[in-house]
């Protein structure tokens, strides 16, 4: 085995971080391919788009389920799994000062899901896998459809795997004292939640791909949906733990802000590992063949546990930026430090837009409708990809593209080119995504369906219209889509310009200003008592409050309109 | 001191006391999610729009003869818009609706407050029931017999578009797929 010298590290100017410069090269190559995988995912997004609007309907129904096809598993699996990967291996080599375990493994899973990737496309573009990325049998794509998604998912396991070993080799090599630090915990908790999900996916995938060339009969449609969302929720699910880590991350790095309680914290990322993966039932609550105890068990998370754990992080990230900023001073009113928070730097308004897209849009209305009953006047409407977008658009994606106007100077070692592009970016993407899902859940809340191609029917005889309004939402909504397009496409360009173009930071340049820990800045100053009410964090409790309100009432308004359809039982 | 993204300074983090702004945050989300438990539990009894899951095996075959023993023996008259048979079957029977590439058959005739076992499967892939403008949705299998108790509380003319991908052609296909209930006095 190899020794590790010193030449192999840099001491990065921009961070201060000990960084390895194989793994360096990992999670550049995972971050590129994530990005451009997420423009291609976006074009066929913008297809979508364009063909829901009433008015437009740019695509003929084969090409907009290929192209839907396309942009859910792209968007979905491909940009943000390999995105994780090079968060995951940012977080256990750079963020411990560590090399990364077994480098070539790492390559084994950057060529394994590019390789499955690639086969997927070429299976969809083809034409005879429009599918959905659900692929539920017995409609059936073609064999390197499965293969694809299987090598694919084979990759991301590897690079878990990676992750797991990096971080025995950080605790052998002693690059760290005492505990993980949290953002490394929560890596470690997605991690988890990545292997229960891959191993879910291959077992359904595999006998799948089986049944695809000849070998195996048929595949029950309720045991495929029943294994295969212990796969597709919480793959969503790592999503979720991968984001709350980087909101951690950039309270840090903006504000020098500490978690307000490790425990608290930590407790919320182990109430994941335990429950979140129950959430798959979601999915199955408007099934036949499963018992009502069981989707109930299954979609409260076993009593909402995992849902608490949310609403924890979502207090306590925005609660430590209080703190921080009360500790610097900015001690007075209940909004004033969030008032003078950096609103035009990209790293703190994309995480602040994250974490409130995806508490008021994703969350309240996730809550909401994996009710075992409500479900029923909800389950695959135009209302799931409302919600969805509110999670995976407004949350995940805009905390990762968050994020990455940081890991630019760090990891690319240039400066981000095309600022004032960079600074309203979170804005425009942010309006698009918002506008759009909530747009979505209007018009599935008046019944329109999901994954159609023509909402009107035309030339049906038993043609149904809907409602004026829910056509004017739909166009409305898709307006807001091509928004969220052009605030994509905005990041995507200072992406690449940086890369290519941006001026370069050299090795040995002075080291980049860092924020004071706020701590620190509190003692230099002498300032103690901080917040009011007896609460260090007034102004955040106040915050949830207002969501806490907002989900109580949407939830009973929600019931209501339950109690007045037909009558069912 | 200390920050997210380096170790916890305090190495006895788990003794630290938690501040009051977190603490009440938990209590109040606690409370909501046993409530929110609770309310679930509870509807099942009080409310009157639940899950059935009612569930039978059952073939394409055997069903599609039930369906053609009921549209036999039910039906009233043809359907101005397709030509098509109306099946109306008596209050509190058995009701058969088969899911197929590209509709839902038969038609169906129900009345206002009453209840009928409404029975549904797949003869293809998976399909979804979304009953329009109430917005009732279910998913419907292939080898899966579901058995519903429905209580119409309005009159009209009901659409069933389909809720689950199933497939098709640009003049044929998932997006075409419709069925109809009428509801009268």
């Amino acid at each position: 085995m190899a020794t590790t010298t010193m030449s192999d590290f840099r001491i990065d100017p921009v961070s201060g971080l000990k960084i390895n410069r194989t793994a360096n090269k990992l999670v550049q190559w995972n971050a590129f391919a994530a990005v451009v995988f997420l423009l291609v995912g976006g074009l066929f997004g913008l297809l979508v788009a364009l063909t829901r609007m009433p008015s437009v309907q740019l695509l003929p129904p084969e090409l907009f389920y290929m192209a839907l096809t396309a942009h859910g598993l792209v968007n979905l699996a491909v940009w943000i799994i390999f995105f994780e990967m090079a968060v995951l291996y940012f977080l256990g080599a750079h963020v411990l000062g560590n090399r990364l375990a077994t480098p070539a493994f790492a390559w084994a899973q950057f060529w394994l899901m590019l390789v499955g990737a690639a086969l997927v496309a070429v299976a969809v573009l083809g034409g005879k896998s429009s599918v959905m990325m659900t692929s539920y049998p017995p409609l059936q794509a073609e064999p390197h459809f499965y293969l694809g998604l299987i090598l694919f998912a084979v990759g991301a396991l590897i690079g878990c795997f990676v992750f797991l070993g990096t971080l025995v080799v950080a605790k052998r090599d002693n690059t760290y004292q005492g505990s993980l630090p949290l953002v490394v915990f929560g890596g470690v908790t997605a991690c988890v939640i990545a292997v229960f999900t891959i191993v879910s996916g291959a077992l359904i995938l595999i006998p799948t791909f089986l049944w695809s060339i000849g070998l195996i009969g048929s595949i029950d449609p309720m045991v495929y949906r029943v294994v295969w969302w212990a796969f597709g929720h919480s793959s969503q699910q790592i999503n979720v733990v991968a984001h709350i880590s980087i909101w951690y991350l950039i309270a840090s790095l903006v504000f020098g802000a500490k978690p307000m309680s490790e425990k608290v914290s930590r407790g919320a990322f182990l109430l994941y590992i335990l429950f979140l993966q129950l959430g798959s039932a979601h999915h199955l609550l408007s099934d036949p063949g499963l018992s009502s105890a069981w989707k109930i068990l299954n979609t409260s998370y076993m009593i909402y546990l995992a849902v608490l754990a949310s609403m924890i992080h979502g207090l306590t990230v925005p609660g430590s930026i209080e703190v921080a900023q009360r500790r610097k001073g900015i001690d007075t009113g209940l909004f004033t430090w969030l008032r003078k928070a950096p609103w035009g730097n990209p790293i703190f308004s994309g995480m602040f837009l994250s974490l409130v897209g995806f508490g008021f849009i994703g969350g309240i209305t996730g809550v909401v409708m994996s009710v075992e009953q409500i479900n029923m006047v909800i389950h695959n409407t135009m209302y799931l990809p409302g919600h969805f977008h509110g999670t995976l658009v407004a949350g995940t994606t805009m905390a990762f593209m968050a994020v990455t106007y940081w890991l630019i100077p760090v990891v690319f070692q240039r400066k981000i080119a095309l600022a004032g592009v960079a600074k309203l970016q979170p804005y425009v993407f942010s309006l698009g995504a918002w506008v759009m899902s909530i747009g979505l859940m209007g018009a599935g809340t008046l019944g329109v369906q999901r994954r159609h191609a023509d909402i009107t029917f035309a030339g049906q005889p038993l043609a149904y219209e809907y409602p004026e309004i829910a056509k004017g939402l739909m166009d409305l909504s898709e307006i807001f889509g091509v928004i969220m397009a052009v605030g994509a496409i905005m990041f995507i360009l200072v992406v690449l310009a940086s890369i290519f173009t941006g001026e370069r930071i050299a090795e040995d340049s002075a080291p980049w200003p860092k924020v004071e820990d706020a701590d620190v800045t509190a003692a230099k100053a002498g300032n103690k008592h901080i917040g009011a009410w007896g609460m260090e964090a007034p102004g955040t409790f106040v915050l949830a409050m207002i969501l806490f309100v907002t989900i109580v009432l949407y939830y009973f308004i929600n019931f209501k309109y339950l109690s007045t359809v037909w009558g069912l039982s | 001191m200390g920050t997210s993204y380096t170790p916890p300074t305090n190495p006895d983090w788990w003794r630290e006391p938690i501040e009051r702004t977190e603490i009440w945050w938990i209590v109040l989300a606690f409370a909501w999610c046993l409530f929110m438990t609770a309310w679930m539990v509870g509807w099942h009894f009080s409310g009157t729009q639940n899950m059935s899951n009612e569930t039978y095996r059952t073939t394409p075959e055997v069903f599609s003869k039930k369906v053609a023993d009921m549209q036999a023996q039910y039906t009233i008259r043809k359907d101005t818009a397709t030509g098509e048979d109306v099946v109306a079957p008596p209050p509190g029977s058995d009701v058969y609706l088969a899911a197929m590439q590209w509709q839902y058959r038969p038609i169906l005739e129900l009345q206002k407050g009453k209840s009928y076992r409404l029975h549904m499967t797949s003869l293809d892939v998976g399909h979804g029931f979304s009953l329009q403008p109430e917005n009732i949705n279910f998913q419907v299998y292939p080898g899966y017999e579901q058995v519903t108790t429905v209580t119409p509380n309005k009159t009209g003319t009901f659409a069933i578009a389909c809720g689950e991908y199933c497939g098709g052609v640009n003049a044929l296909g998932h997006h075409t797929m419709l069925g109809r209930i009428y509801v009268k006095e």
